[in-house]
């Protein structure tokens, strides 16, 4: 009885910890969308005016395309309806037509580079996470090994992502001649899944992903470290050590308590290790949500930009959560995080 | 600590003292390097596409512009960024933290549900939408965009100690004297948790700096002038690696790396110094 009582109180908690957490991403989410329609509205200069300089030679299909955009915009109804338009819009994933790759709307433009983000993004953020935090634990209160692995993850992490691709990119691009630098695959070949195709595929891949792996690495493993030092010290360890447990048992509970704040990093990290591979994306023409995002900005394609917007917090908040689960997973003593602090 | 004390940790703390040196060269660089070139950082000043020689420290890119020129003007233009977006971010941290840990309540509520969607928000994409709608774009707004999305994980944390400090028996005491809580806060709780907003400054300042780089490289620099974000944009868009330009592509992006790997070992450095549990190994 009593530990069925446990549990009913163990799922309400897990319920609140959930709702609120969704609350926040829910408001986020608003809170985008509206920035996203409110940026092009009161922000000082005329995007409009832009747009039409750019495209129309002729005084008389300015005004056409003065007349179209105001209406595309819907610009010409009260403020309210236009809000609320917009979100309608939202929800039929009409996110206007690409200027750049006219007349593709930027759902599909979008769509279509989504996936060649998601194969870089998501496997240098695991194996990152995975092999940072070994190599921190690893390093950690071992003064030689500490003091010549620390100012290489001090580099790693404080390098620009781009940056760090860019010199990939040179040395092994270039120099070496290894891999190539640029595309997703073989210009000579079509998108199918016959081997060739995937073959190529992993070819063009490799640099972007280590070069995305490497910059992500340094932060975990300077952040584990910090955390193993502190655990080391915690009176649990101290224990273990005067009952003669082997250095290597100490560490292993050790690596245990430390991974849970890295796990919570790994939710604030997310947003940057997005942003960083919009950025990498750029170095190497990878035709990802960052190569589209780079063409949109060049060419003024402000419904691209939007819609990129749109994507890469919706993504982000997407991943927040999963992480919010895995964390659920590891700690079994969440409700004492949270009760005091989420 | 007393001074001689404190002097004598930062001066035995061999990552404190790197990185202060490093910094103060860039600084140095970056204040007296316009005197140092005859070239303006825009200007077509030689044959294009040299390596390093004498006359171009640098090397030229493929318009003929002198790299060394560009690089100290946009080692300016980063530091300032640094300095301006980083001060405002922690600025507003703190006043944010200050006011959500002391007073508690709606407002802390409010507050901490403000930060949490900021922080959840990936901060580059909302820089992209705001920079990609300003017709003209400078340092400064840079530095205020980004001062105003950079502040929430710094008021978390600022809140936090605060909340511990508001219960400390001198707070208590100020209080019964009948100090007004602006007060309080600037006298009683700030000056005891002063190593830990230097070191959150450190860390906005490298953060703002790399935000405005990844802004600059994405497209959305300074309308004018140059900066190292774009100077690396420049090289991306015209083949630099390709062409094998490594003195054009890689050189500005190594000195961000400095500057930034160098405040980053200046804030262990200082936590060190400011934390004895951390200082012997």
């Amino acid at each position: 009885m009593v530990g069925g009582v446990k549990i009913i109180k163990g799922v309400k908690i897990l319920q609140k910890y959930l709702t609120r957490k969704i609350v926040v991403y829910l408001l986020t989410f608003f809170f985008a969308v509206t920035i996203d329609w409110a940026i092009p509205r009161f922000m000082p200069g005329n995007p409009i005016n832009v747009l039409v300089s750019r495209f129309a030679a002729l005084p008389e299909s300015i005004k056409v395309m003065q007349s179209y955009f105001t209406q595309a915009f819907g610009l010409d109804r009260p403020l309210l309806e236009q809000y609320t338009s917009f979100w309608k819009a939202l929800f039929r994933g009409d996110l206007g037509i690409s200027i750049y790759l006219y007349p593709q709307p930027v759902l599909k433009v979008i769509l279509e580079a989504l996936p060649y983000t998601i194969a870089v993004l998501l496997p240098a953020i695991f194996v990152s996470f995975m092999v940072g935090n070994r190599l921190g634990a690893f390093v950690a209160r071992k003064k030689r090994l500490d003091n010549t692995a620390l100012p290489i993850f001090y580099t790693l992490t404080a390098s620009p992502y781009f940056w760090f691709g860019i010199l990939l990119a040179w040395f092994f691009g270039v120099v070496l001649k290894w891999f190539p630098i640029a595309g997703a695959y073989s210009y000579l070949l079509r998108r199918s899944f016959s081997w060739t195709f995937i073959k190529s595929f992993l070819y063009h891949w490799i640099l972007p992903f280590s070069s995305l792996v490497l910059v992500m690495l340094g932060g975990w493993a300077i952040g584990m470290r910090n955390m193993i030092i502190y655990e080391l010290e915690a009176n649990y360890s101290r224990y273990l050590e005067s009952c003669g447990a082997s250095q290597k048992l100490i560490r292993k509970y050790s690596y245990r308590n430390a991974i849970l704040p890295q796990v919570t990093g790994l939710a604030i990290q997310l947003g940057t290790a997005v942003a960083g591979t919009l950025t990498t994306e750029i170095v190497f023409s990878y035709p990802g949500i960052g190569y589209i995002l780079m063409q949109g900005i060049l060419n003024q394609d402000y419904f691209l930009i939007q819609g990129c917007f749109l994507f890469i917090v919706i993504g982000v908040l997407l991943a927040n959560f999963i992480v919010d689960l895995f964390y659920l997973i590891l700690d079994p003593r969440i409700r004492k995080t949270y009760t005091g602090e989420v | 600590m007393t001074r001689k004390e404190f002097i004598y940790f930062i001066l035995r703390n061999k990552k404190f003292v790197f990185s202060f040196c490093v910094l103060t060269f860039l600084a140095v660089l970056a204040t007296f390097g316009p005197m140092l070139t005859p070239y303006d950082p825009l200007e077509f000043a030689s044959f294009p596409y040299q390596p390093p020689n004498r006359d171009h420290w640098l090397g030229t890119n493929t318009f003929g512009q002198d790299l060394f020129t560009q690089l100290v003007y946009g080692l300016r233009s980063s530091l300032l960024v640094g300095l301006l977006g980083g001060g405002l971010a922690t600025f507003i941290g703190l006043s944010i933290g200050f006011a959500a840990g002391y007073k508690g309540g709606w407002l802390d509520e409010f507050l901490m549900m403000l930060s949490n969607i900021l922080m959840v928000l990936p901060t580059l994409a909302l820089l992209i939408i705001i920079a990609a709608y300003l017709p003209y774009r400078g340092v400064a707004i840079q530095s205020v965009i980004i001062g105003f999305t950079a502040w929430p994980w710094t008021a978390r944390a600022v809140r936090a100690q605060t909340m511990t400090l508001k219960t400390r028996e001198f707070v208590d005491l100020a209080r019964i004297t009948g100090c007004n809580n602006l007060k309080i806060i600037w006298q009683e709780i700030m000056p005891n948790m002063m190593s830990y907003v230097f070191m959150v400054f450190i860390l906005q300042f490298g953060g703002a700096i790399l935000a405005a780089t990844g802004l600059d490289f994405i497209g959305l620099g300074p309308t004018r002038g140059i900066s190292l974000g774009i100077m690396m944009q420049q090289a991306t868009l015209w083949s630099a690696i390709q062409l094998g330009m490594w003195w054009w592509a890689i050189t500005p992006g190594a000195v961000i790396t400095l500057i930034v790997a160098s405040l980053y070992i200046m804030n262990t450095g200082l936590d060190e110094i400011f934390n004895p549990r951390l200082r012997e190994l």
